[in-house]
């Protein structure tokens, strides 16, 4: 028994200290820790559960330290061992290791002992402390030695009599532990993992002095020990916010976050599963391809590939089509399998929002962000190339990967254009099904892009959401609610942000009351949150997915869908476009009611003035030749558009027109 | 995006024809799945009528694809097949040859067939005859044209060219850029 606790005393804090001591932070430390161990105990005592053990455990150490002041601990126990080993093995050896442990528990707690047991025997404490010390650091000198020996010789009636009475009252003590739950009585073994909490004191120094990667991370391994159980493992006096703030500095040391985001991605979860799923994020997804089912099946394709060399097996249960990839002795982007288009490279998670959208037969269907053309080509295989597909990409330079892949895999039903998806309903509307897989922060796969970790900052999360919300207006408006077999929308982003997921989502509901939530249809993945940090959301988020890296070793995603019930006003059409342009523009109508805003004529006509000189500029027109040139000729033409010029369209054109005409005017002079 | 020109027309049907023949009206009359050909940018698309007219509502600067893309009139206004259209010849193809597994690799990285890594090919294959090349396991790679008729090809030596590579879908990784 004895030894069990001994151990569980000793075990976790142990490396800890070294560090501390290492680097200088005992003599400091001491002094905060030690009232709050004290007050623990006096807590332990007061709750009157831990009554009858806190006393056993104080009285044992006031024995043991008793006993030692006597003898001078360490190497009398050689001396002891000699003397009494006829007579009782079992008990004496218990009894040493039960010293050891006193010995390691005084020194480290010595100052709380002293403000429990101040008052009965201060004196053989303070003498007792500091030969303690001596004995430990010079244990190994002879003279020491000896003069113990001498000490022990004297003492050993007494000693014996002492150990005696601390058998008895350790075997209570270890009776009432027993009784105990096997969890408080790590709880009370656990004490140390405090002192980590310290260094918010002198953080400036330590951020400076050493970025020690072991060091960081068991502070934050302990620090999230203490957030997970705050009421009995927090220090006195300390805030849980003290140890947030804490530990995201230390995440940002240790993994290279912005400050920002690691602030963002900590309070999406609870600190342990935070940190898993920042470890997560070291980590590499494993590579998974799609069979491409119009051309072959998934069994053929694996034992093709694994006759190449490539070691997989089947994603999961819930796909029939994903192959997981350990390791290949081929570049898996270049098997003849690849090229002859059985197979595509894509994340599992992207597999998920096609699940959910569920595309029918002979459906037309719109996938309004394409690239590089995993979903794409998912939907139009889930489809056997009947119907139609819609894949819409804005970036030029990303669609050519996308027809790539859509040749290479035999897809035949598809239309590829180039439009901001903002102009989709206009394009064409009417659609059975839309996929909006919104561009994101990507905060979801960082294992994947760690320029992420630094390169985002709050205005992208401004930027983002707005977008996306325009996008997810304009897609709810591309369907068709009275599709006989669709009328959905799926809404999804690689990134694992409220900002732009349930937020997006619950502006969505509020502007667009004819569509709602509906169940995803996947059969994993966490439930979307209906409240976070003080905001509440529509209850059917429910139905929204969560996908996180550290619980299914899928990247971060958020998956939700909705069915449109009723067509969209018209309205609320022409509101959100209303709504659109003060957004861009700044509240143009409010402006003038607001002393603060209004236009100023005067002023803009001064920088409408230097912007059309820049514009020259850049042109390589000289300004102060057009100004002459117009002064004689067509004054009243410039005049004109400044005078209009109010309207944006106005002001770019107005410079422009006059760039040109007087460009070619130039150029005939040259000549 | 229009139909094509009776010149145009007759260009693709000639270039088709060397691979696939008579079997070109199995892609012109599909009186259940009826399909056309489309010109968007020089770039000639096989695809389902009901898809072509669905695209009529893109603006011509914006629609980029559609269907499946068989190949593009060079400015000479001459037709050349492309790799994309490898599904459709595939499906019709007339001559075929065939690649041992030694053989794909070279092939996917552009080089001609030779006599060595042909594992079959056709009966009565004529000289300069356009043909469909197939892996062992009959994956459609590519396409070229023969270099001599099937029974000249029985006496070449190993390292002589059976067929000449015309197109092969290792062009999907080499020629991404120009391919769409």
């Amino acid at each position: 028994m004895g030894k069990g606790r001994s151990k569980h005393k000793q075990g976790p804090p142990a490396p800890l200290d070294e560090s501390l001591v290492t680097r200088k932070r005992k003599p400091e430390d001491i002094p905060v820790e030690s009232p709050v161990r004290s007050k623990r105990r006096r807590g332990g005592a007061a709750k009157g559960k831990t009554d009858k053990r806190g006393e056993p455990i104080a009285n044992s150490k006031k024995d043991s330290k008793r006993k030692k002041s006597a003898t001078v601990p360490p190497l009398a126990r050689e001396a002891k061992k000699d003397l009494f080993s006829d007579d009782s093995d079992d008990g004496i050896v218990d009894d040493e290791f039960d010293a050891e442990s006193g010995d390691e528990e005084t020194e480290d707690g010595r100052p709380s002992l002293k403000d429990d047991f101040l008052a009965g025997e201060s004196g053989s404490d303070v003498y007792d402390s500091g030969e303690e010390q001596a004995g430990h650091i010079f244990s190994e000198d002879e003279d020491e030695s000896d003069a113990e020996e001498k000490l022990t010789a004297a003492n050993i009636e007494g000693l014996s009599r002492k150990l005696d009475a601390q058998l008895a009252h350790e075997a209570a003590e270890a009776q009432a532990e027993l009784e105990e739950s096997a969890m408080q009585t790590n709880i009370a073994g656990e004490p140390k993992p405090h002192i980590l909490g310290d260094p918010n004191d002198e953080d400036d120094q330590a951020a400076l002095a050493t970025p020690d990667v072991t060091l960081l991370r068991t502070r934050i391994t302990d620090t999230i020990r203490v957030l997970e159980d705050f009421s009995n493992l927090a220090e006195e006096g300390r805030s849980r916010a003290d140890y947030t703030e804490q530990i995201l500095k230390d995440i940002c040391a240790y993994y290279g976050y912005s400050e920002f985001l690691a602030e963002k991605l900590f309070h999406l979860f609870s600190p342990q599963e935070a940190f898993s799923f920042f470890e997560a994020n070291e980590k590499e997804r494993p590579h998974v391809i799609r069979t491409n089912t119009l051309k072959t099946g998934r069994r053929e394709l694996a034992q093709a590939l694994i006759n190449r060399g490539v070691t997989l097996e089947p994603v999961g249960k819930w796909s029939k089509v994903g192959l997981q990839i350990f390791e290949s002795q081929v570049p898996l982007g270049a098997t003849p399998e690849y090229l002859a288009g059985h197979y595509i490279l894509q994340a599992a998670s992207s597999f998920l929002p096609v699940m959910s959208l569920a595309p029918q037969e002979n459906e037309r269907i719109l996938d309004m962000a394409a690239a590089p053309g995993g979903k794409t080509t998912y939907i139009s295989a889930l489809m056997k190339n009947t119907g139609c597909v819609f894949a819409n990409d804005s970036n030029r330079a990303r669609t050519k990967g996308l027809i790539g892949n859509i040749h290479r895999l035999g897809v035949k039903n598809t239309i590829v254009c180039n439009y901001d998806a903002k102009e989709f309903p206009k394009v064409i509307g009417g659609f059975d099904r839309v996929l909006l897989d919104a561009p994101c922060s990507g905060t979801g796969v960082i294992s994947k892009d760690p320029s992420v970790k630094t390169n985002k900052n709050a205005k992208d999360f401004m930027l983002l959401p707005h977008l996306q919300k325009q996008l997810l207006l304009c897609a709810i408006d591309s369907v068709d609610h009275s599709s006989p077999t669709g009328g959905y929308l799926v809404y999804s982003t690689c990134s694992v942000t409220v900002e732009e997921n349930e937020s997006v989502v619950e502006y969505a509901l509020r502007k667009r009351p004819n569509v709602k939530l509906v169940e995803t249809g996947l059969t994993f993945g966490r439930e979307g949150f209906t409240s976070y940090r003080g905001k509440t959301f529509n209850e059917k988020m429910k139905w929204a997915r969560r996908f996180y890296p550290h619980m299914y070793n899928v990247d971060g995603f958020f998956v939700a869908k909705f069915k449109k019930i009723g067509p969209t006003k018209a309205a609320a059409t022409s509101g959100a476009k209303a709504d659109r342009i003060p957004e861009d523009e700044g509240d143009g109508v409010d402006n003038d009611d607001i002393p603060f805003g209004g236009f100023d004529d005067e002023a803009d006509k001064e920088l409408m003035e230097k912007a059309a000189k820049r514009h020259l500029k850049k042109k390589g027109i000289k300004p102060r030749a057009v100004v002459a040139d117009h002064s004689a000729g067509e004054a009243t033409a410039i005049e004109k558009p400044k005078a209009v010029g109010e309207g944006s369209t106005g002001k770019d054109q107005a410079p422009k027109k006059k760039g040109k005409t007087l460009g070619k005017r130039e150029k005939q002079a040259k000549k | 995006m229009r139909p094509l020109t009776d010149v145009e027309t007759e260009r693709l049907f000639e270039k088709l024809a060397n691979y696939i023949g008579r079997n070109i009206t199995h892609l012109i009359d599909r009186p259940t799945d009826p399909h056309c050909f489309r010109v968007q940018k020089d770039r000639v698309y096989y695809v389902r009528e009901s898809i072509a007219r669905l695209a009529t509502s893109v603006a011509k600067a914006n629609l980029l694809s559609l269907g499946t893309c068989l190949g593009k009139f060079t400015k000479t206004g001459k037709f050349k097949l492309h790799v994309t259209a490898l599904d459709h010849i595939a499906s019709h193809a007339k001559y075929k040859v065939w690649v041992k597994p030694n053989g794909e690799m070279p092939f996917l990285y552009g080089n001609n067939v030779l006599k060595a890594h042909v594992g079959r090919i056709s009966e009565d294959t004529p000289e300069h005859q356009g043909v469909v090349i197939y892996s062992m396991n009959d994956t459609p790679l590519g396409f070229g044209v023969t270099a001599r008729s099937t029974h000249e090809v029985r006496r070449l030596d190993p390292t002589s060219i059976t067929a000449f590579r015309q197109s092969d879908v290792g062009e999907y990784l080499r020629d991404e850029d120009t391919l769409f």
